[in-house]
């Protein structure tokens, strides 16, 4: 496994770093998605930078005779909750309705029906190469305001909208997820399978797909990690997520020096609910490597 | 004299433009060790695979007891229960133990009841003597021991005819004796076998009949004895002359 980018003899101090460049842009390639990767020492370094700034801002406030930058914080704090909250909501519905979604859209994407191929194939690509935003703001318009069902009429509103436009990429990874996955397992096993006279969907529920958890599980999660940091797209077509809020009490308090410590606060709070996620990841990662 | 248990007439085949098994005709019959030689690339696995419906074949027939296999309408399930295959890479399925991968196939596929496919697999195991390693999943256990429990496995399923595709080719040294043991005591009790094989010494002695393949044809076939002292034909002898 000798695919390193620089030649042994040439810079021997770099061969760490060019082999941790290496196996992290392996599993990029596998994974077809930039991995998410949030140092522990960096993070040390922005905090103290955000805490320097807060006790700068602190100062000027004081000495100014305004509110204190933390009570500020503190009073605004149960607003952007309730936002924050509203992510973690659209995260969960559009990575499990992706989910499911996916699961059917990768399946199709190895079906023996050349037409059901070809065309779960084109609707993954379409899906996958569309920046996010932009297909945010296209749900947003071509979806109705409202719906009518059974006679009842129920107003949809934006951020559901806005839930289904981050649903269409995840349904669109997590197609690629499971068609790698899938197409990652031995033919032995298909073909032991069918000896055994299992038909194919019998192969696929039994014996391909319960391999494929735990291949699928951490690209899987490192979505899920890009959805939710995703989330605060929402703000820009008008959903009163966290970032809309946070937004909202800065014009409130039209106050500069609350401007960086407000934000920092929110990117904390990203940074506490990612950071856990993006460690499982790994750890799965490391023992799906020594597994196999 | 009985009818053949696997009939095969006139069978070809090609991969795209290749053409990889060019008229093959032979009988099986119950209770018979066949042996299959040849250099590799013959065509040797494309036979065993035609005869359990892995691939299609292009013409000719193939039945295995009233079995049409060639037929547009096959039952795929009833010639598989009858027709038992072992591969080189033995491609047990990893997620389950040992037991579990001899009992899946007879639960799963033909509904047979738990308890009963459960005392059969224990069965099997003591037979493969594996008996202890039940629990144990594929990656805990040595190229040999899961290559037995692939046989195993196969005759859960209680198969009329075994097809061995060079089982022992993966192994290390020491333990293609034990899985070659295996599969004698099967022939021995009355299994019909059709094995591929690169053991000429296990050739030999286990097969009643040894059919010697070269590109796609029979080049050469009679009692192991014969064959191997005697080879009528050049590319025989040269095969031989290479690999004893
Ligand atoms: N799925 C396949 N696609 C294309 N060619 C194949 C395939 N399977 C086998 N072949 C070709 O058919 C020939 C015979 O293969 P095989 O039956 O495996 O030979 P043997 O088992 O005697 O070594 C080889 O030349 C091989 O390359
Ligand atoms: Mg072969």
């Amino acid at each position: 496994m000798k695919r390193g980018v620089l030649d042994n003899r040439t810079f021997p101090v770099l061969l760490p770093l060019a082999e941790h460049l290496t196996r992290r842009s392996d599993n990029e390639r596998r994974y077809g998605l930039p991995l998410v990767r949030l140092p522990g020492r960096w993070i040390v370094a922005c905090a103290a930078l955000l805490v320097l700034w807060a006790g700068v801002a602190e100062a000027q406030a004081l000495t100014a005779g305004r509110e204190s930058a933390i009570d500020a914080i503190l009073k605004w704090m149960p607003l952007i909750s309730r936002g924050f909250a509203l992510n973690i909501a659209i995260s969960f519905i559009a990575m499990g309705a992706g989910t499911i979604l996916g699961m059917m859209l990768g399946l199709a994407q190895i079906s023996l029906m050349p037409p059901v191929r070809v065309g779960s194939w084109a609707l993954t690509q379409f899906f996958r190469n569309a920046p996010w935003l932009v297909l945010l703001f296209y749900c947003i318009l071509v979806l109705p305001f409202r719906v009518t069902v059974f006679g009842m009429t129920f107003d949809v509103p934006n951020w559901l909208r806005a839930t289904v436009g981050l649903t269409l990429p995840v349904m669109a990874n997590v197609s690629e997820i499971v068609r790698g996955a899938v197409q990652s397992i031995p033919r032995g096993q298909w073909e032991a399978a069918e000896s055994l006279g299992y038909s194919r969907g019998q192969t696929l529920r039994e014996i391909i797909l319960p391999q494929c958890v735990k291949r699928m599980l951490p690209p899987w999660m490192n979505l899920y990690a890009i959805l939710i940091m995703s989330t605060p797209l929402a703000s820009i077509v008008g959903v009163e997520e966290a970032m809309a809020l946070t937004r909202g009490a800065l014009n409130a308090e039209r106050r500069g020096d609350l401007l960086i410590p407000m934000y920092g606060a929110l990117l904390f709070a990203f940074f506490l609910y990612c950071y856990p996620i993006a460690r499982v990841t790994q750890a799965l990662e490391r023992r799906h490597q020594v597994t196999t | 004299m009985t009818a053949p248990l696997i009939r095969i007439r006139d069978l070809t085949k090609s991969f795209g433009i290749t053409p990889v098994l060019r008229g093959v005709s032979f009988d099986v019959n119950k209770g018979e060790a066949i042996g299959i030689i040849g250099p590799s690339g013959s065509g040797k696995s494309t036979i065993l695979r035609c005869i359990n419906a892995l691939v299609p074949f292009d013409s000719g027939s193939i039945h295995v007891g009233e079995v049409d296999v060639g037929a547009p309408n096959l039952d795929r399930i009833a010639l598989r229960r009858r027709v038992g295959m072992v591969f080189q890479q033995y491609n047990l399925f990893p997620h389950r133990t040992a037991l579990q991968n001899v009992m899946m196939a007879p639960v799963q596929v033909l509904k047979q009841n738990k308890a009963e496919v459960e005392v059969r697999a224990r069965a099997l195991m003591r037979k493969v003597r594996l008996e202890g390693k039940e629990g144990a999943f594929p990656g805990e256990l040595s190229g040999g021991q899961q290559q037995r429990v692939a046989i195993a496995r196969s005759l859960c399923m209680q198969p009329e005819v075994m097809l061995f595709d060079e089982v022992t080719a993966a192994l290390d040294p020491e333990t293609v004796k034990e899985v070659l043991v295996t599969i004698r005591e099967l022939a021995e009790e009355g299994m019909t076998c059709l094995i591929v094989t690169h053991e000429m010494a296990f050739a030999r002695d286990v097969a009643d009949h040894v059919y010697f393949t070269d590109s796609g044809i029979i080049v050469e076939h009679g009692d192991p004895k014969t064959l191997f002292s005697a080879p009528t034909h050049e590319r025989t002898k040269a095969f031989l002359e290479r690999v004893l």
